[in-house]
């Protein structure tokens, strides 16, 4: 209860990177807090602008002191480009994640809770839209609603509403049948009190871990609609954009257009998944698909 | 009677059976477990009734469907004068926070999450009885009288933290905090180490002494039971079989029943009745055998056990269903196996 809003955040810390499956999620963090500071301090991080070809740089210079990633086809600093195009994912899945969280979350609550036809009705949508591949889905969204960062997120949540609300329906499901749940109900609690004051701080872990997962998932998913130009458009930096535009000099041997932003989708990827498996481990989460 | 808290007029909880989807698609028929069926009984002020029964008897359903957790079939539960099932609103709110429990696991019971003086605060938010502080100077007041001082340190500690009498005295101070007029404490003592047991039970003997509530004490140890109940009621498969002043039903038992289930109680007397020989397990509620529930198991059983449910009958203060039951002094005779 003492102590400021920061020292409290990082003993919620400290005690998640302690204990099981704390290595995993300090290397998560560690991962996901790089990038984080690298999106934020991009202007002062990035030696050159994006989307301008510095005086004196080459087209497609492979890796050196000056350009340690390599310049495009345009000259641009790859490295530059990397530094800004953090940003765009990040922006775009941390938007994603939230927004699948804010809807997916409160009706699986509500569905697993209260039950009856508006449950039926909701597991029936959530698990059609859950069968269909993700990607694919993602792009018909996101083609139908434009190229934009915020589209972007927006199609995104389509694809992982069901993965939060599904998770969060079944945790509610076990926590129903807890006696301290029918203590609550035999003391006539209102469902709101239940549900918001001790079904979702149990919950909790389970939503942490899904954000985790599920996060990491959309990365790969937003490489994908970037890849499609459905992101941004050229020459903003973006990682999957650049993939895209980068595979064409693959022939060449310019494999640095296509190696750093793949490896930075994979290692952010990754950063996510290890948060949360580590947090899975450490809150024994029972498993279950986040794709 | 005008001055009783509770009256249960022939209550009847059922639950479906599940069904796999292939034996729905076979047509089986839709099967339901008789969990409590046609139970009736009084309860005074300040009258500690004892619910025993063997596991399956329907016991924690009754509690639940006064607790308002079940919904029973037919049947109606009158707490003082309103009818459960039909009030509404705001004066179901009234009756509600006039009927506590307590739980039988104590690690089960609270929320892990929350703070323990919290949690005995929280009826009295929930029902708007006072505000926030004043809520949990009441929830310091009460830890304080079921014994967890110094009650400042005990309000913040986490259900993990103590230990499990420790948390069964913060169910009952949770239960109790709202003064109600009825408790049911299902197997509230079961899960809890022998040595605490007395301890536990003395709370709630306590609660009816000083606050005048009613206690429904839902065990299968009728020894328990018998250090704080007025009064019993023997179930078996739903059904009542006896019920009566809880010293002379336990003494001298009119139902073969009751007194299977005395016999095969160990007792600290050295003068102890033989046992009473039963045979085999409780019958499946999904289908209870016809006649006399008990008669498959009972010595006793007279060929019309089979056929005719048995008529209620009493005996100087007790009540039983049965229609070959044990004289005055019977327990003592014994019966050939
Ligand atoms: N929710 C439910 N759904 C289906 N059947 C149930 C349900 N609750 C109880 N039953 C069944 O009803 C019968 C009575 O159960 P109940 O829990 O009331 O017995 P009990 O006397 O409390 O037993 P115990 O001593 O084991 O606690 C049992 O056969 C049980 O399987
Ligand atoms: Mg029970």
């Amino acid at each position: 209860m003492e102590g400021g809003l920061f020292s409290r955040l990082m003993g919620v810390v400290a005690g998640l990177v302690r204990g099981p499956g704390g290595l995993m999620t300090a290397t998560g963090l560690a991962i996901i807090t790089m990038f984080a500071l690298v999106a934020i301090a991009a202007p002062w991080i990035a030696p050159y602008p994006p989307d301008v070809r510095p005086p004196g740089a080459g087209l497609l210079e492979p890796p050196s002191l000056r350009h340690p990633f390599g310049t495009n086809d345009l000259g641009y600093d790859v490295f530059s480009r990397i530094v800004w195009g953090a940003r765009v994912v990040l922006k775009v899945v941390l938007l994603s994640s939230l927004m699948s969280m804010a809807v997916g979350v409160p009706l699986g609550l509500i569905s697993g809770y209260y039950g009856g036809p508006l449950d039926r009705l909701l597991s029936m949508v959530m698990d059609s839209l859950y069968a269909f591949p993700g990607i694919i889905m993602a792009i018909a969204v996101a083609s139908v609603l434009g190229p934009s960062t915020f589209n972007a997120a927006v199609a995104l949540m389509v694809v992982y509403v069901p993965t939060y609300y599904r998770m969060t329906r079944a945790r509610v499901l076990e926590l129903k049948n807890e006696p301290f749940i029918e203590a609550l109900q035999a003391m006539g609690a209102p469902g709101w009190v239940i549900l918001v004051r001790h079904i979702l701080p149990n919950a909790a872990p389970t939503i942490l871990v899904v954000f985790g997962l599920a996060s990491a998932d959309a990365i790969l998913t937003e490489a994908g609609l970037s890849f499609f130009g459905l992101v941004a458009v050229y020459p903003q930096p973006d990682w999957g954009l650049d993939l895209y535009y980068g595979k064409n000099y693959l022939l060449d041997g310019a494999w640095w257009l296509v190696f750093f932003p793949g490896a930075s989708i994979l290692l952010l990827a990754l950063g996510f998944a290890l948060l949360g498996e580590g947090l899975s481990e450490r809150f024994r989460v029972r498993g279950g698909s986040y794709g | 009677m005008a001055g009783d808290l509770l009256v249960v007029e022939d209550l009847r909880v059922y639950f479906p059976l599940y069904r796999s989807l292939l034996e729905r698609l076979l047509g089986r028929p839709y099967k339901i477990v008789r969990a409590v069926d046609g139970v009736s009984f009084t309860l005074g002020r300040r009258e500690v009734l004892a619910v025993v029964g063997e596991s399956g008897s329907g016991k924690t359903t009754l509690g639940k469907a006064i607790l308002g957790l079940v919904k029973p079939v037919s049947g109606r539960i009158l707490f003082d004068g309103v009818d459960l099932a039909r009030a509404k609103g705001g004066e179901a709110r009234r009756v509600r926070r006039r009927i506590s429990a307590v739980f039988q696991d104590p690690y089960k019971s609270l929320d892990p999450l929350m703070p323990v003086g919290e949690q005995v605060a929280e009826p009295l938010l929930i029902h708007r009885m006072a505000g926030r502080s004043e809520a949990r100077r009441m929830a310091m007041e009460m830890l304080e009288k079921v014994g967890l001082t110094p009650a400042s340190e005990f309000y913040w500690r986490r259900p993990h933290q103590l230990s499990g009498g420790q948390r069964q005295r913060v169910a009952i101070a949770r239960a109790l905090i709202t003064q109600p007029d009825l408790i049911v404490a299902d197997e509230p003592v079961s899960m809890i180490d022998v040595s605490l047991r007395a301890s536990i039970l003395e709370l709630l003997e306590s609660a009816r002494r000083e606050l005048g509530v009613s206690v429904i004490l839902i065990t299968h140890d009728i020894a328990t039971a018998r250090v704080i109940a007025d009064t019993v009621a023997v179930m078996y498969l739903g059904r009542i079989v006896e019920y009566g002043p809880i010293d002379a039903v336990v003494e001298d038992p009119r139902h073969p029943y009751t007194a299977a289930l005395v016999t095969s109680t160990p007792s600290i007397s050295r003068r102890r009745p033989p046992r009473f020989p039963v045979k085999g397990e409780i019958g499946d509620p999904a289908n209870p055998p016809p006649g006399c529930r008990f008669h498959p198991r009972c010595p006793l059983a007279l060929e019309e056990c089979r056929r005719v449910e048995p008529p209620s009958a009493s005996d100087s203060g007790r009540t039983y269903w049965c229609l070959n039951p044990l004289g005055p002094g019977g327990l003592w005779r014994g019966v050939e196996a």
